[in-house]
């Protein structure tokens, strides 16, 4: 059952989609969102497609194994947690630089862990999610 | 066995030479300590390793450590020693010495060690590297139950003693043994003192085969036999007499304790020589009268007096010495005849000199012989028992346990050398090689060397050892052979007559024996009987619970829950205050609706898409909730949630026939509303009263100062409470993972 209104539909969705959960994500810190949240709207984005367009093409769009985002994104938190060791401190302390000033006033932007932590939360929701999602939709 | 001409011995690969370098090494180091210690002195080291629960990894050394520690590693170079020859060639070698000096160390560690936990650990590592050992021969079906047997036996035994230590260490406030040793106020009037007795008993019964726990003993020796000779001389076996000496201190001294100990040693001593009589197995023979020695050694640990822990001590060294001296022999026997069995055996004294010298002085030593180490041992545990109460109790079972001892050594050490054969011999008998004859030659000239200068022995092992049993100066029996004319002397020609005439009527005994032990209670088969039991009732219990429907784990978990929280909430004298209504706007009430309309349509409908759809409502209506009270994360990831699932329920739901008209399932309903009601009710108790609110107002607080971020759930997420997130996105993977490989990893069915 193949509709070519869905088809079309879905995969303008798929972008749209798929930068609103990336916004999602990065205004996590101070709005309402996050990785948890972003990474659940990812993985609607392609089920949308695969319900669409079928979990084959949804594998197609997605070009890397989803279990690989997932043990990838675990991956990253962890470096971003263990990140703190180097200096001496607990894991999972956050650590913050700077660009172009000294301070949260002063700069222009930060780079943080916890952000790095929240992309790895973000890919492990997706992963796992659409692993899950995909498997079923193959099975039946 | 030799192996192939021109190979290079396995004694002199690193496999084979380091444990022995190493077994010595430590021992020469241990006898460093022993000026140290003879003066009196304890050495302790300790290093922190969790802190937060007092414990530590210490060690300790005093006069029984360092007895037990001198054993170990000195027995334990001679067996590595001859292991290397008996070994000689086997395709396990390295893995056997490997297995071997593991056990030797964490057999060392459990008796240096001062704190409990440590103790405990080092326990199980012998219970675990002995059942290696005793598994060696995995390919054997009798080896592999004997060591399960074994396993199961001790490491059931060391759980209680786990539980014990925790008992003490927590009453006690301390988990260091000296420390407890120390205190002032004795822990026998402790209200837990009967609970610690109990627990430690049993730890120290199973690991010591005391009876009714017995009967893996003799079945361990389906391992080699250097494993055998070090397991029941020196080590393993030894383990819960060493556990009992320890606490003597602590938990002796007590009339429970005097008179449980007096029953169970004196009964398994005379129990154990009895079937050791009965044995034509040589090692079989002397598996039973380790059993004995061990009862021996329990039974005189019951003494709250210094004499008869004299003999204790001196007893566990002697014991040692000829024990693994003896299997070492046999072993060589063995060896060099294939066969083990005593009825064939004869006529080795001219085909084997050296082990022939050899059997004769442990031998001697063994019945208790003057001028042997073993004379001195016997005389000197006669005088323990007649200061300890229930003097008559005790001499009796000690008279008649060494009666068959003498016996018994005529069957394993006089007979097969100097009686003719009682047939042909598998193998036509030689000397074994010179590593295999080091180990019982120099363990025999000890047992003669202790004997006629005893002081040796008394001084820097036995004297300490005495003290620290006793946690106090005590009055030590002078070690020698010849005390005049008195009581123990007289016992011990009564011993020697009474043995004699056992000896040489033992052929017609053993017949009898037979005759009488197939009627009697047999513990192994009741072991087999008992397992099967277990398996039984495991595999009943199994198919009730897990019956692989999902709907009936479902009912298990609710039908528990509920139980759980009414027998709860019926101990805390029920509901005591009546939940006040809030008032609601029409918000609240719409959403109320919406969930009692989600509710219906899950539970009456026949279609699985509509009972799923029902149930996003109700999920929808709790974001909704979400909504309504500034929670919009947990909104936005509950709405998220919820269509994903009525997705994913739909795509497998959208294959599946209609639901079946089962009618109204009165128990289904009656769990659902229970569970229902029960939620209802405990969470408007809960927050009925004041809710704490200090760690709202710290992240409220702290929030954007320590963190920069103004969403506070994002910032708890992901900054103060990161290692929890962690934790939790493993999970997901791990499930994650889990479900695709039951997806994709079953085999498909037209394959199976």
């Amino acid at each position: 059952m193949k509709s070519i209104i869905l088809m079309t539909g879905a995969r303008l969705l798929l972008v749209l989609m798929l930068v609103f959960s990336v916004f999602m994500l990065l205004r996590g810190h101070n709005e309402p969102g996050g990785g948890f949240i972003g990474g659940l709207i990812g993985a609607t984005a392609f089920i949308v497609q695969a319900i669409a367009a079928g979990a084959a093409d949804a594998r197609r769009v997605l070009r890397v194994s989803p279990e690989a985002l997932a043990v990838v994104g675990l991956g990253i938190a962890l470096a971003s947690g263990l990140w703190a060791g180097v200096f001496a401190e607990p894991p999972f302390t956050g650590q913050w630089y700077w660009v172009g000033g000294d301070s949260y006033e002063t700069s222009a932007f930060s780079l943080n862990t916890v952000l790095v932590f929240d992309v790895g939360v973000y890919l492990v929701v997706l992963g796992s999610v659409l692993s899950l999602a995909l498997s079923l939709e193959e099975e039946v | 066995m030799a192996g192939t001409p021109g190979r290079r011995s396995d004694l002199y690969t690193l496999s084979g030479a380091l444990p022995v370098l190493i077994a010595a090494a430590l021992f020469a180091w241990f006898l460093g300590m022993a000026p140290a210690v003879a003066g009196g002195e304890v050495l302790r080291w300790a290093i922190p390793w969790v802190p937060s629960l007092d414990i530590s990894v210490s060690f300790l050394i005093d006069g029984l450590s360092l007895s037990f520690a001198l054993l170990i590693t000195g027995i334990g170079a001679l067996v590595l020693l001859y292991s290397a020859a008996y070994l000689d060639g086997h395709e396990h070698f390295s893995r056997f010495t490997l297995y071997l000096t593991l056990f030797m160390l964490s057999m060392l560690g459990l008796v240096v060690a001062d704190n409990m936990i440590t103790l405990f650990v080092f326990w199980e590592l012998t219970t675990i590297t002995s059942y290696l050992l005793i598994g060696f021969s995995h390919a054997a079906p009798d080896s592999r139950r004997s060591a399960l047997q074994a396993l199961l036996v001790t490491a059931a035994g060391g759980l209680a003693l786990l539980a014990g230590m925790i008992l003490l260490g927590v009453a006690a406030g301390s988990f260091e043994l000296s420390e407890i040793r120390a205190m002032d106020e004795p822990f026998t009037e402790h209200a837990m003192y009967l609970p610690v007795l109990i627990l430690f008993l049993l730890g120290a019964f199973t690991k010591s085969a005391q009876f009714p726990f017995h009967f893996w003993l003799p079945n361990a020796m389906a391992a080699p036999t250097p494993v055998s000779a070090y397991l029941h001389s020196a080590t393993m076996v030894k383990g819960g007499v060493y556990l009992l000496a320890r606490m003597h201190p602590t938990l002796g001294a007590t009339d429970v304790w005097t008179w449980t100990l007096i029953l169970f040693g004196g009964f398994t001593a005379v129990f154990a020589m009895v079937m050791a009589v009965r044995q034509t197995d040589l090692k079989q023979a002397l598996a039973y009268t380790t059993l004995m020695a061990l009862g021996t050694l329990t039974l005189f640990l019951a003494a709250p007096v210094g004499y008869a822990i004299t003999g204790m001590m001196t007893f566990l060294i002697v014991h040692s010495l000829y024990k693994a001296g003896m299997f070492l022999v046999v072993g060589i026997i063995d060896h060099e005849t294939g066969t083990r069995d005593a009825r064939l055996l004869g006529g080795l004294a001219r085909a084997m000199p050296a082990t022939t010298l050899a059997a004769a002085l442990i031998g001697l030593s063994m019945a208790g012989l003057p001028p042997f180490v073993g004379f001195i041992g016997k005389e000197i545990l006669y005088a323990g028992g007649l200061e300890m109460p229930g003097a008559m109790l005790v001499l009796g079972a000690a008279l008649t346990a060494n009666i068959l001892l003498f016996a018994t050594a005529g069957i394993v050490a006089f007979k097969p050398f100097w009686r003719p054969a009682g047939g042909e011999l598998p193998k036509s008998p030689h000397e074994g090689p010179w590593p295999m004859l080091a180990g019982p030659l120099i363990l025999a000239a000890l047992g003669l060397g202790f004997g006629l200068m005893p002081v040796f022995i008394a001084e820097p092992l036995v004297a300490p050892g005495v003290e620290a049993v006793l946690g106090r100066e005590g009055t030590v029996a002078e070690l020698t052979l010849w005390h005049g004319v008195n009581l123990p002397l007289i016992l011990s020609l009564v011993t020697f007559a009474g043995g004699l005439l056992v000896y040489l009527a033992h052929q017609r005994i053993r017949a009898m024996l037979a005759a009488a032990e197939a009627r009697a209670l047999d513990f192994d088969a009741g072991w087999d009987r008992f397992l099967d039991g277990l398996k039984a009732v495991a595999g009943w219990q199994t198919r009730i619970l897990q019956s692989g429907y999902l709907t009936s784990y479902l009912m298990w978990i609710f039908a528990t829950m509920s139980v759980t929280l009414l027998v709860t909430i019926g101990l805390r004298g029920g509901i005591d205050r009546v939940p006040v209504f809030p008032m609601l706007d029409v918000t609240h009430w719409i959403v109320i609706a919406l969930v009692i309309a989600g509710s219906a349509v899950a539970v009456f409908s026949i279609s699985r898409i509509a009972a799923i759809a029902g149930l996003g409502v109700v999920g929808i209506a709790v974001a909704l909730i979400f909504v309504l009270y500034g929670a919009p994360d947990v909104a936005i990831t509950q709405l998220l949630v919820e269509m994903l699932i009525v997705v994913l329920f739909a795509v497998a739901a959208l294959h599946l026939p209609l639901l079946p008209r089962e009618g109204f399932r009165k128990l289904h309903a009656l769990v659902a509303v229970v569970v229902g009601g029960l939620t209802t009710a405990l969470l408007m108790m809960a927050s009925d009263g004041p809710i704490d609110r200090r760690l709202t107002d710290y992240f409220e607080i702290a929030s954007w100062p320590e963190a920069f971020g103004r969403n506070i759930v994002n910032v708890i997420l992901v900054d103060f409470r990161a290692l929890d997130t962690f934790g939790e996105i493993a999970v997901v993977v791990i499930a994650a993972l889990g479900a695709y490989a039951l997806l994709k990893g079953a085999p498909d069915k037209e394959e199976s």
